[in-house]
């Protein structure tokens, strides 16, 4: 189809693109959120007063928000970096899955290793092996032009059954009847921010949060570099833009489609690092618990842009620890309003992202004129 | 006879198991073929399952529970519309957020209002499709062979398998033979000469995600109220996909699509059957490999390596009427 639709959001001023419209997508998302809450029976007003004290309440509370911001961190630059390149990376779920399998393997017979060589041979493997696992659907794509969308959801599948493969059959322990591995040496784990803090004087409760969340914010770094400041961030850029135009301007689409994929790989896989490395300390059954669709909405949200997604992980990350809160204080809220949050912000801020221009636009281009 | 008997049963749980799976994939034939891209088949049958296990709970019948069901499931069509047609946003986007969505919001509501960890209540026989034997299956029970395929394959299953065989002729005859099918297809593949010829491009696409709304309607009362006595959560786990798959394995052709999905069904049914069980030669058959050879399969043949997939022509493109 060589006729492309027109820009929704073209003659609308700046301001209004970058914050008013995502700003009213958010609202509306919440909105709808409420009126769920209110058909469970239950006072909305209360709920986010809940789920708000859970997630910033106590410094232990918002260590909780920090480390699963930082899972969120990952996945969400995973989404960013495809989408930057016009694809849409639902694979993050696999990615991250088989990302655990190469740390595991590290941390598991790599262990006679000191913890300063194997920390970054582990960050290495969860790179490659995540990188790995988006690197076939992204070749398929380039070469064979097998829709990365379906061959990524398939890719989610068949990571799933080999771990649990892997982990029924082949890498738990003798007699073990757990699917999950041995647990890894002391010095194979990620010191927690707390003990880290500790170390320096400073008192801070214990929580989950550990140093993989300085990865995650050297990886969103790394992303802004690339993307906004490398040829092949350029590249990447114009395939996404207009594949068209990036063939006449002499740039392969495939080979872009290929760094593009593999780089989101590698950022889901490391997200297996934080919950792996730092919590877990062992290989277990779907450590990834839907992470990698929660990257999708705070991609969405963040609007592709390191900058945006940090905010938006840390939003994320104060639902999952506000609703366990929420939970706890309101047994008829389960965690599943977070999942239902995150369903309503991909359709308003990613599906119906321009669903208010036709009603604004009379407003703001008016507006501009004068 | 003892191999015949075991073929047999795989079989029948071949029938059973690909029921929800055709259903589905038929109604993802509806969306795709009319240009709109369908992720969301896992959500709206789930959804409509969670729907059906409400509804039947509370009336205590299975066909109101049925009807819910299909409107659950025709609404979440609607809002992928809504969202894919009228503000023309991307589709793989709204048909994700509706599947995420609804594994949430089914999951929440049935704790709120039933508390009972996310399922709706065990429904009474009465509240559900029970299998049918036909007439003489005890009588023909004697006689070899033709007893075991009549009375365990044909006999014997609830009324939603037996309009899924009727549907899969029905949605073939629809796409092919009437004039709805052929602007359907057309508007799949050139919805700008659709349009020349004064035919609503968006009427039509709407009118197709509707049909699929009520297929995966069936397919998620099946699973409610046929398979299981009730919702669960989470209950669909993946079989949106898998019929996903099956479209695209059978071309997006109703009869090919129907075939993959008894494949599927099949590997599904062998590795259950497969489960602990070592094969001379080939020792314990890894099952989870098993389960996983429907997505490779696809996989590979959207590499091109086995045939050819061809999709739509118009798939994912939002259609922008010119002027």
């Amino acid at each position: 189809m060589s006729v492309t639709a027109p820009d929704p959001v073209s003659g609308l001023p700046r301001w209004s693109v970058l914050g008013l419209l995502p700003g009213l997508n958010l609202l509306a998302a919440f909105a709808a959120c409420g009126l769920i809450v209110l058909l469970a029976g239950e006072h909305p007003w209360q709920a986010v007063q809940v789920l708000v004290g859970g997630a910033f309440g106590s410094a232990e509370a918002v260590g909780y928000t920090l480390f699963y911001a930082t899972s969120f961190i990952f996945t969400g630059l995973a989404v960013a970096v495809a989408f930057q390149c016009g694809l849409f990376n639902i694979g993050g779920e696999g990615q991250a899955l088989i990302g655990g399998l190469g740390v595991a393997l590290v941390c598991l017979h790599l262990d006679f290793l000191p913890f300063l060589l194997l920390l970054p041979v582990a960050i290495a493997a969860a790179a490659l092996f995540g990188a790995a696992w988006a690197f076939v659907p992204a070749v398929l794509q380039a070469r064979r032009g097998s829709h990365i969308v379906i061959t990524t959801i398939m890719f989610n599948f068949i990571a799933t059954s080999i771990m649990v493969y892997l982990l029924v059959n082949v890498m738990s322990p003798a007699g073990s009847m757990q699917p999950e591995t041995r647990a890894f040496a002391e010095h194979a784990r990620l010191p927690y921010v707390h003990e880290v803090a500790g170390a320096l004087g400073w008192e801070l409760p214990s929580s989950p949060l550990n140093v993989s969340l300085i990865l995650a914010l050297l990886c969103c770094a790394g992303v802004w570099l690339f993307v906004w400041h490398t040829r092949a961030g350029y590249r990447t850029r114009v395939v996404g833009a207009n594949p068209a135009a990036a063939v006449f301007g002499g740039i392969s689409p495939g080979a872009q489609v290929v760094v593009a994929m593999t780089l989101s790989g590698a950022l889901a896989g490391c997200m297996s690092l934080n919950e792996l490395m730092g919590v877990q300390h062992r290989l277990v059954l779907e450590f990834t618990g839907g992470f990698g669709f929660v990257g999708i909405a705070v991609a969405l949200m963040g609007r592709g842009h390191p900058a945006g997604i940090v905010p938006a992980a840390v939003l994320f990350g104060a639902l999952y620890q506000g609703g366990a809160e929420l939970a706890f204080e309101i047994p008829a809220i389960t965690r599943d309003m977070v999942v239902v949050i995150q369903g309503l912000v991909i359709l308003f801020a990613g599906a119906l992202e321009y669903m208010f221009v036709p009603a604004l636009r009379p407003f703001l281009v008016r507006r501009a004129v004068d | 006879m003892e191999i015949l008997l075991a073929a047999v049963v795989v079989l029948d749980s071949t029938l059973r198991l690909a029921t929800p799976l055709i259903l589905a994939a038929l109604a993802g034939l509806f969306s795709e073929r009319s240009g709109i891209i369908d992720i969301g088949l896992e959500g709206k049958m789930l959804g409509a399952a969670f729907a059906a296990g409400c509804v039947a709970a509370v009336t205590g019948s299975a066909w109101v529970g049925l009807t819910a069901a299909i409107a659950a499931s025709v609404l979440l069509a609607l809002l992928h519309g809504y969202a894919c047609i009228t503000h023309r946003g991307n589709q793989v986007v709204s048909g994700l957020a509706i599947n995420i969505l609804v594994s949430g919001l089914t999951a929440f509501l049935a704790v709120a209002w039933f508390a009972q960890g996310g399922r709706t209540p065990q429904l009474p026989d009465s509240a559900r499709f029970l299998s049918m034997e036909w007439p003489g299956a005890d009588v023909l029970d004697a006689v070899p062979i033709v007893g075991v395929v009549y009375g365990e394959l044909l006999s014997g299953h609830n009324v939603i398998v037996y309009l899924t065989w009727l549907a899969v002729p029905a949605v073939a005859l629809a796409l092919y033979r009437t004039r709805f099918g052929l602007r359907l297809r057309a508007v799949g593949e050139n919805p700008f000469a659709v349009d020349t010829a004064g035919v609503s491009v968006s009427g039509v696409r709407y009118r197709a995600l509707v049909c699929a709304g009520v297929l995966c309607g069936l397919a998620g009362a099946y699973l409610a109220l046929a398979q299981s006595a009730g919702f669960l959560r989470d209950m669909t786990a993946g079989k949106g996909y898998i019929a996903l798959a099956a479209l695209i394995f059978g071309n997006w052709r109703p009869v090919p699509a129907m075939l993959a999905c008894l494949l599927f069904g099949c590997l599904d049914a062998v590795s259950i059957r497969l489960q602990g069980a070592s094969l001379p030669g080939l020792g314990e058959v890894p099952v989870q490999l098993v389960q996983a050879l429907p997505y490779v399969l696809t996989v590979v043949l959207l590499a091109g390596f086995v045939g050819r997939g061809v999709a739509p022509k118009a798939i994912g493109v939002p259609y922008t009427k010119e002027g």
